[in-house]
């Protein structure tokens, strides 16, 4: 790792002094060059210099090294950058760079020291670098015993009056499916998310309906879930998961991500799209979609939002629907069918007509699918459940996990023929 | 202009009064000085005439304050070394501070401070911090140990300074090991001989258990020091790979991949039998495809490296294809990575899924992704038999689109798809010689033209189709020449009696009308094939292709074990040693899989996951990420050796073998050199020594040719093994000297052979000025490794036609020049007169503007131009009956570039 510039020109700091910071200079002519060629990449070499970049709304996160860097930590970190900034300033942009400029050296000297990130956990970070110097003076002046810690990412001494954990379980549906209406690939990427109130230093245990641990325990009552790939947050023991799938951890304060997880069964997609594309030349398309809820009749699908691409010079759009409404997005070449409630078993229907000019566009257009997003509450696909939530401190207190699933969509993409 | 002097008026009294308010006596005055001036630091200004008020400032109990200080004095330390020492006593008290976090920033900031005058006097805090009770100071002393070393590594020696570093690796703290293992293994990257880590049994159980206690970034330091260990045995090697496995499950994409790094390279010793080498396979599919629902920037890296591990090890994710299927919204760099994956896993069992999915991908409208879609379409066919029929028709159905690019990948594809299955697929012939006309690109017209030579006997019309690109035979690019020469010769020894004006023609076109000396060297064999033996040229040139191998674009086996030593990292990215990019690890030891188990001598096999003789690999088709990322030795645009020629070759030249020299040095050459126009050259200079470079001996000269300059080269193979993929790339140099085309070694150079390269260079290459100024540095890379070795440019070379100067201009130009431009020498024992030398001068585009006489004096005034645009005046002075010239040379300073 070398010299790490964040920020471009609003900000720097060279860690190591071994790439010359006029380097970053010929970062953006490069960047503009190779995207004109249509062959953008995430690393850009100039002589023996690397530009390693993200772009974060308008603003490029570009670290510089000349050596064989660890490329993986380097965007982990440019991310983990974002994410503090965000934290710290709620909106990561110019000005709120500009207008914080010393908490942000003070950050970036705090987050990486001679290219090794450092402490990196921005709960922490705001125990002894905060954005008003002289409200926080004395607590300032200590190091968090937590920096250095086993337990880097809870503090000591936290009260809270009632003390609960909040876990929401959210699986997004990934599917893609062919022109023909065949899927080629679906997976599930469930998500268990944290609001932990609770005080002192609390031992949790989360107990799932996962395969693995019901076949080790010889337990076989009721549906289990077998997960592909499980990640965990820094909290979570692995050498204990691996050894008896338990999830032990202290859990950091407020929200986190404590796990995430891949299934990768055929899942029946959750919204099923059919759809007509009728191409006229030189006079008109016209669009039929059917959509369909695959799921049970109990369950309602929230905020349903069919988005159907449509020719760039596509003109006088008219629509018809069985239920919502159709917007015509010009800059974004679609159309938005929005549902608000789409009960399961119901099936609804829109059509769209648009005029084309007389005189085509010969440029071949590119084929964007269709793609749907949906909300369905209080049900998860993969049939994954909390069976508890075991909360041990010292001082004994009684704790309340509330739980609440969620299924949602993901990258949800339909493939259309024309 | 008049704007920029107001400016710096202006700011000139700006920092007037931030020097007031820097020396005020109210704290938050002062404090919000600082701030100002830091903030005008930020954005470019220079406020380094501040150093003493700001350094004056650094005494203070608010930590805010402080901290501003020290950042400022990392930014100007440097230019103001005599200043910095100013600070040196805070620093050592501050170090002694009560509170940690001061002495963790004062200890953070001296290492920053790279001045080398300071450095002793930070030896003594340090000490005191590598030993401070609280672990936040320690783990900020770590880190500095590595910084002062890269200032100043002998004196961290001296201090015995790497010997408390190694202590803290057993310290209680585990950030503070984390820190300790990161700076040692930076400081070892510098001293790869050091052995400074000494990675043993204990220190590894030591880095295992802090592993488990460390943040997600000091678990990344761990893994990658982990990683250089060699386990002793197939026992430790398993022992480590289950104390690993559960980073698998850590949400930090990086440290998965640091962690399959470490099981990558330790399975390397575990018996293929053991049940655990089984279920570390088995436990690795998972988390890597987990990878892709990253970040899009940590999928590339993602896909970089699957890319490779799939190499190594197939089977791990033989099942897995369907993640890899393209998503409209991937970026490009995704796109183009996956498929490259796809064609990798391709298999008979999920042959038909993935030609849907590749059919699909070929009608969107990214044109690389595109090329590349249908280029991955005939791969399927090479490497899938049972699919072969389906992708040649799909192939057809593409080339009825009429869309250009997809038309002419297609037509490239069927060319190799007919090499592999001879004699099945001919009846699309007809349907491509449909298209002829609309083949623009050299690689396609190639491919074309090799059809037709090929299966001349199968079309009627293959003379009339040949004879049509014979007309631009000038123009076309040397990879259609070849391939045209050949083809017709092919068409000549199948249907003689129709073609033999045909054949003339292009043999005299390849070797009396051109100046490409493979083109001409290949047309002079056909030439003394065909009038010597007929029989023997029919055997050459007809005989049987050696089979096109399954897989493509195969890292070559070592280069693949190091890159899997280098998994997440850069080299990793590029599929490129560090060698190859870092500067200065050239002597650098190259990373190695540990020994397999059970192979009797411990031997390194590097072919284990390939069981059989590596295949000969199809010239590369371009690996299109290669080429964006700009860092292929050969220059980017062509990039690859011209597939077609160089496949198809290869059979004949071996044949030929030795006996290419008494062909070609025969007279039929001499006796063309005048009319050919052929230069004289200078002798070759040894540049590369064999025993430096593995059994690579370079030699070679420079030359000005017909306007260009060339490289000439002779590569000769003293090594055991065949030599392939030559390419070659230039240090920025001087003049900006660049290779204007790819080194074209066009065969394998088999042991104790040598082969002439005449490399043509262009001047627009980067520059940076050079010492002396005519050194050119080179790197040659060849399948073996990169060597590197730098020459002398005779300066002529870079004299260009057109550097004679108007009689005008000249002599305003003399005038104008201002006298310290000038420069004197003599020649002595030169004995041409004044004519003789002019003209012998202009041979080197060095031209006489005029000639005077005065006094027995001859007078030469000759003007030169450099490649960029240097004018070079000078008069020649020569006393008549003396041997002894007199120049006095001339700069035109102002287009001087440097």
């Amino acid at each position: 790792d070398a010299a790490k510039r964040i920020l471009g020109v609003l900000i720097c700091r060279n860690y190591k002094g071994d790439v010359d910071m006029a380097e970053i200079d010929h970062f953006l002519p490069l960047l503009l060059q190779q995207e004109e060629e249509g062959l953008l990449s995430p690393a850009i070499t100039r002589g023996n210099v690397h530009f390693l970049w993200i772009k974060h709304s308008n603003l490029y996160l570009v670290a510089t090294t000349n050596k064989n860097s660890n490329a993986a930590l380097v965007y982990a970190f440019l991310y983990k950058l974002v994410e503090v900034f965000t934290e710290y300033f709620k909106e990561l942009e110019e000005e709120s760079i500009q207008d914080n400029f010393v908490v942000v050296y003070e950050l970036l000297d705090e987050l990486m020291d001679f290219g090794f990130p450092q402490t990196t956990d921005s709960k922490i970070l705001q125990e002894y670098i905060t954005q008003e110097g002289n409200k926080l003076e004395v607590a300032k002046s200590k190091v968090p015993t937590t920096v250095t810690n086993a337990v880097s990412w809870r503090s000591e001494g936290i009260k809270y009056k009632k003390n609960e954990v909040f876990i929401d379980v959210i699986e997004s549906i990934n599917v893609l499916v062919n022109a023909n209406g065949s899927v080629m690939s679906s997976d599930i990427v469930g998500s268990i998310k944290l609001k932990t109130m609770l005080s002192g230093m609390p031992e949790l245990r989360l107990g799932l309906n996962d395969r693995v641990l019901f076949t080790l325990t010889g337990r076989d009552k009721g549906k289990s879930v077998a997960m592909e790939d499980v990640k965990f947050h820094q909290c979570v023991r692995l050498s204990r998961f691996e050894n008896d799938r338990t999830i032990s951890f202290i859990p950091p304060d407020g929200e986190s991500e404590l796990m995430s997880y891949r299934i990768n069964t055929h899942v029946k997609p959750l919204i099923w799209i059919e759809s007509v594309i009728e191409r006229f030349s030189h006079s008109r398309v016209e669009i039929m979609v059917k959509a369909k809820g695959q799921f049970k009749k109990q369950s309602v699908a929230n905020n349903v939002e069919i988005k159907v691409p449509v020719p760039s010079d596509a003109d006088s759009p008219k629509f018809k629907t069985s239920t919502g409404h159709a917007k015509y997005v010009p800059e974004k070449n679609l159309v938005v069918w929005t549902i608000k409630s789409f009960p399961g078993g119901k099936e609804f229907l829109m059509r769209a007509h648009f005029g084309l000019p007389s005189v085509e566009n010969d440029e071949k257009e590119a084929k964007p699918p269709i793609t749907v997003k949906f909300e369905i509450p209080y049900f998860t696909v993969s049939g994954i459940q909390v069976r508890y939530m075991k909360i041990i401190e010292k001082s004994g207190y009684q704790a309340l996990p509330w739980v609440r699933y969620i299924t949602q969509s993901g990258d949800y993409q339909l493939r259309t023929n024309s | 202009g008049n704007l920029s002097i107001i400016l710096n008026y202006f700011f000139a009294g700006e920092i007037f009064e931030l020097k007031a308010e820097l020396n005020s006596d109210k704290k938050e005055k002062k404090k919000e000085a600082v701030k100002k001036v830091i903030a005008s630091m930020t954005v470019g200004k220079d406020v380094s005439a501040l150093f003493p008020d700001v350094v004056n400032c650094m005494q203070t109990d608010n930590l805010e304050l402080k901290k501003l200080v020290y950042l400022y004095l990392m930014n100007y330390a440097k230019s103001q070394p005599d200043m910095a020492i100013m600070a040196v006593n805070t620093f050592v008290k501050d170090c002694e501070d009560p509170n940690p976090l001061i002495r963790a920033l004062a200890v953070r900031t001296m290492g920053c401070i790279r001045v080398d005058k300071i450095t002793e006097y930070l030896c003594e805090p340090l000490r005191k911090c590598l030993k401070d009770e609280d672990p936040y100071v320690r783990k900020t002393a770590a880190v500095c140990v590595a910084k002062l070393h890269d200032i100043n590594a002998q004196l961290v020696e001296d201090q015995g300074f790497l010997d408390t570093l190694k202590d803290l690796i057993s310290d209680s703290n585990p950030m503070v090991v984390a820190n300790a293992v990161a700076a040692l293994s930076e400081i070892a990257e510098s001293h790869p001989n050091s052995n400074l880590l000494d990675l043993n049994p204990q220190t590894i159980n030591k880095l295992l258990t802090a592993l488990n206690e460390c943040t997600e970034w000091g678990q990344i330091f761990i893994l990658d020091c982990l990683a250089n260990y060699t386990p002793r045995d197939d026992r430790e090697s398993q022992s480590i790979c289950e104390r690993v496995t559960p980073r698998l499950s850590h949400a930090n994409s990086a440290v998965v991949l640091s962690a399959v790094k470490v099981l990558m390279k330790f399975m390397e010793m575990l018996p293929k039998d053991l049940d655990y080498y089984g279920t570390l396979l088995k436990k690795l599919a998972p988390p890597l495809v987990t990878l892709l629902s990253a970040e899009p920037e940590l999928q590339y890296v993602a896909l970089r490296n699957i890319n490779l591990i799939v190499q190594k090890r197939p089977e791990i994710l033989k099942h897995e294809m369907k993640v890899f299927f393209v998503k409209y919204n991937d970026p490009i760099y995704v796109k183009l990575e996956k498929l490259d994956i796809m064609i990798r896993l391709a298999s008979q069992a999920n042959i038909a899924q993935v030609l849907a999915e590749l059919k699909e991908y070929a009608t969107e409208v990214d044109v690389d992704f595109v090329r590349k879609a249908v280029r991955a379409i005939g791969r399927c066919a090479i490497k899938v038999e049972q699919s072969a029929e389906r992708c040649v028709s799909t192939l057809l159905d593409l080339i009825q689109t009429k869309v250009n690019y997809v038309v002419q990948e297609a037509i490239v594809v069927i060319k190799d798809i007919f090499r592999k299955y001879p004699n099945k697929y001919e009846s699309v012939i007809a349907t491509l010689c449909e298209n002829l006309d609309s083949l623009d690109e050299p690689e396609a017209r190639a491919a074309m033209i090799w059809i037709v030579g090929e299966y001349a006997e199968r079309i009627d019309n293959a003379d009339e189709l040949l004879e049509s690109f014979l007309e631009g035979f000038h123009d076309e690019s040397t990879q259609v020449q070849l391939q045209l020469l050949t083809a017709i010769v092919k068409l000549f020894l199948k249907k003689p009696t129709e073609t033999q004006e045909l054949v003339q023609q292009v043999l005299s076109l390849a070797t009396q009308d051109s100046d490409n000396p493979d083109l001409r060297d290949r047309g002079y064999i056909y030439w003394r094939l065909l009038s010597t033996d007929p029989v023997a040229a029919k055997e050459v040139v007809l005989a049987e292709k050696p089979l096109i191998s399954e897989e493509t674009d195969l890292i070559e086996p070592t280069l693949l074990d190091e890159l899997i030593c280098h998994i997440g990292s850069l080299a990793s990215v590029y599929h490129k040693p560090p060698s190859a990019f870092v500067e200065g690890s050239r002597g650098v030891q190259h990373k190695r899989l540990p020994p397999r188990s059970g192979s009797p001598e411990g031997a390194h096999s590097g072919g284990a996951a390939i069981p059989e003789a590596v295949p000969a690999v199809i010239p590369s088709q371009g690996d299109l990420l290669g080429d964006l990322l700009n860092l292929d030795l050969g220059p980017p645009t062509t990039g690859v050796a011209p597939a077609p020629t160089s496949a198809m070759q290869m059979g004949a030249m071996d044949l030929l073998g030795g006996g290419l020299d008494s062909l070609v040095g025969g007279a039929a050459l001499n006796c063309n050199c005048q009319t050919l126009g052929w230069y004289f050259l200078p002798h070759l200079q040894v540049w590369l020594l064999a025993m430096k470079a593995k059994g690579l001996e370079i030699a070679g000269t420079f030359s000005r040719r017909g306007g260009v300059i060339h490289m000439e080269l002779s590569l000769t193979n003293k090594a055991m093994s065949v030599m392939t993929d030559f390419a070659i790339q230039f240090n920025r140099n001087s003049f900006g000297l660049a290779p204007a085309g790819p080194l074209q070694v066009l065969t394998p150079l088999s042991p104790n052979q040598t082969t002439e390269v005449s490399l043509p260079l262009s001047t627009v290459g980067p520059v940076m000025k050079m010492e002396p100024l005519n050194n050119l540095q080179v790197a040659v890379k060849n399948n073996i490794d990169v060597f590197y070795f730098s020459c002398l440019y005779p300066i002529s070379i870079l004299f260009v036609e057109d550097g004679k100067m108007e009689r005008q201009v000249f002599l305003a130009t003399w005038k104008d020049i201002p006298n310290e431009n000038e420069a004197q020498f003599h020649i002595k024992d030169c004995h041409l007169n004044s004519d003789a030398a002019s003209s012998k001068l202009q041979s080197s585009n060095i031209f006489t503007i005029a000639k005077r006489t005065v006094d027995n004096q001859d007078m030469l005034y000759q003007s030169i131009k450099l490649t960029n645009g240097i004018w070079v005046l000078a008069e020649l002075r020569l006393q008549a009956g003396n041997s002894n010239y007199t120049v006095s040379g001339v700069l035109e300073r102002e287009r001087y570039r440097f």
